[in-house]
């Protein structure tokens, strides 16, 4: 299909994207790669009066080193993660995602923001940044805010994100010697989007250690049990499943055994 | 109606475009463009499969007033193109096509593989090639011979023995 009629327009700083969405009253979307987006709008799941092209905003792009930690910009590809373009706080995490997303010639284009703007449980940024506890960083006419790695997802497609406000970037804490993760997702075919995700992260430099069970219906869920789900325990396991959300016997199954094999992975 | 100043297959154009027009439908009906072809409309099958600023893209799911700017190339920009050369000698070789309608986008994702991923020359790549091939989708169910094409273009570039 194609897409309905939308007005367009390409600021080129965050300040005019601001006032252009504040002044069309919650009619506008803003585009980033498009690669989400620009599929819901061929098939008319969105009818925006109007699209705000980030792609044109300076800066959006970069990464920024605070020391102990990255921001990574929004509008940084998955490509460029995926290829290491872009400096990685994760020792590898970051770029083994990125390289699983969906296609080269999607990854190209798609970006961290707008993924994570969008906020498809079952996409791959909203899970490792909830898995990172990274935080986001939102710019809006009020100001800059923060938000906690388990407060920016609310619920599928929903996210902290005001009509007006933009996703500047993340914050990612620098991952330390030692480091180690497991990324496990169920796909039907390479590159869809995932049926179950299970991820895990050990950084004993920093004392951290956490685990997801993504692709659920909503937010991904922080396993909160940690030493026993790393221990591999069956029934901690199967309680950190049932606390996702994910009660029906073929959806616990499927995540169940994503978050034993990232579990082993990075116990690996 | 918005203008927008771009270069397709190395020629400058300039052209007025509603925002709601993919970059393929531009491509198709205002530079006459068919080699492009449009599958799904919605970036799943690859048939549509473009360069845009040196890399692969989607251009169904790219909209042309987007592409301010932008250097595109599409399948008939290809023919003095060493890679793409040896690709259509492979594809040919190999029955690495059918009808013929995945086969622009095949070709653009193919010849990425094969500039992107120069090492994936032996048996056990395969694997590694099929993954890489996984968003271009061809209904002849043509991936075997188009699997072999690449396979020869790579080892071909490499100086291994051993293309069929």
């Amino acid at each position: 299909m194609k897409a309905a009629a939308f007005e367009y327009t390409r600021p080129a700083t965050v300040a005019e994207a601001w006032a252009q969405l504040a002044a069309s009253g919650g009619m506008a979307k803003p585009m980033s790669g498009g690669q989400s987006f620009g599929p819901m709008l061929n098939l008319r799941l969105a009818q925006p009066e109007s699209v705000i092209d980030l792609n044109a905003i300076a800066g959006f792009n970069g990464v920024r080193d605070e020391g102990k930690a990255l921001v990574i910009g929004a509008g940084v590809t998955h490509a460029a993660i995926e290829d290491g373009r872009v400096a990685d706080p994760t020792r590898g995490l970051l770029p083994h995602v990125a390289a699983n997303i969906a296609y080269r010639a999607v990854r190209n284009r798609g970006t961290l923001g707008g993924s994570l703007a969008h906020a498809d449980p079952a996409a791959d940024w909203v899970n490792t940044m909830l898995l990172l506890d990274a935080v986001y960083l939102i710019d809006g006419p009020r100001g800059r805010r923060e938000v906690a790695s388990g407060d920016f997802m609310q619920a599928a497609f929903s996210t902290a994100l005001a009509d007006d406000e933009i996703l500047s970037g993340v914050r990612i804490a620098k991952c330390g010697p030692g480091t180690k993760f497991g990324y496990y997702k169920f796909c039907r075919k390479v590159g869809e989007f995932a049926e179950a995700i299970g991820a895990v992260l050990q950084d004993p430099s920093r004392g951290v250690r956490r685990a997801i069970i993504g692709a659920t219906a909503g937010a991904p869920h922080l396993v909160q049990d940690i030493a026993a789900v790393l221990a591999g325990d069956s029934a901690a396991i199967a309680a950190e499943v049932r606390a996702a959300g994910c009660d029906e016997p073929y959806e616990f199954q499927m995540h169940a055994v994503a978050l034993k094999r990232a579990v082993a992975q990075a116990n690996a | 109606m918005k203008t927008i100043n771009l270069t397709v297959n190395g020629q400058a154009v300039s052209a007025a475009v509603e925002p709601r027009t993919h970059l393929a439908d531009f491509l198709r009906e205002h530079e006459g463009l068919t080699g492009t072809h449009l599958g799904c409309e919605h970036g799943v099958c690859g048939a549509c499969t473009i360069e845009l600023d040196g890399a692969p893209a989607r251009s169904c799911i790219q909209f042309a007033v987007r592409c301010e700017g932008a250097s595109v190339r599409t399948i008939e920009g290809f023919d003095d193109d060493a890679v793409m050369t040896q690709l259509r000698a492979a594809f040919t070789a190999e029955h690495a096509l059918q009808c013929g309608y995945c086969t622009p986008g095949m070709l653009v994702t193919a010849r990425d593989i094969v500039l992107r991923l120069p090492h994936l020359v032996n048996d056990a790549d395969e694997a590694r090639i099929r993954i890489e091939l996984a968003g271009n989708l061809c209904r002849c169910t043509g991936y075997q011979g188009i699997v072999r094409a690449i396979q020869r273009v790579l080892r071909e570039r490499s100086g291994v023995p051993g293309a069929a």
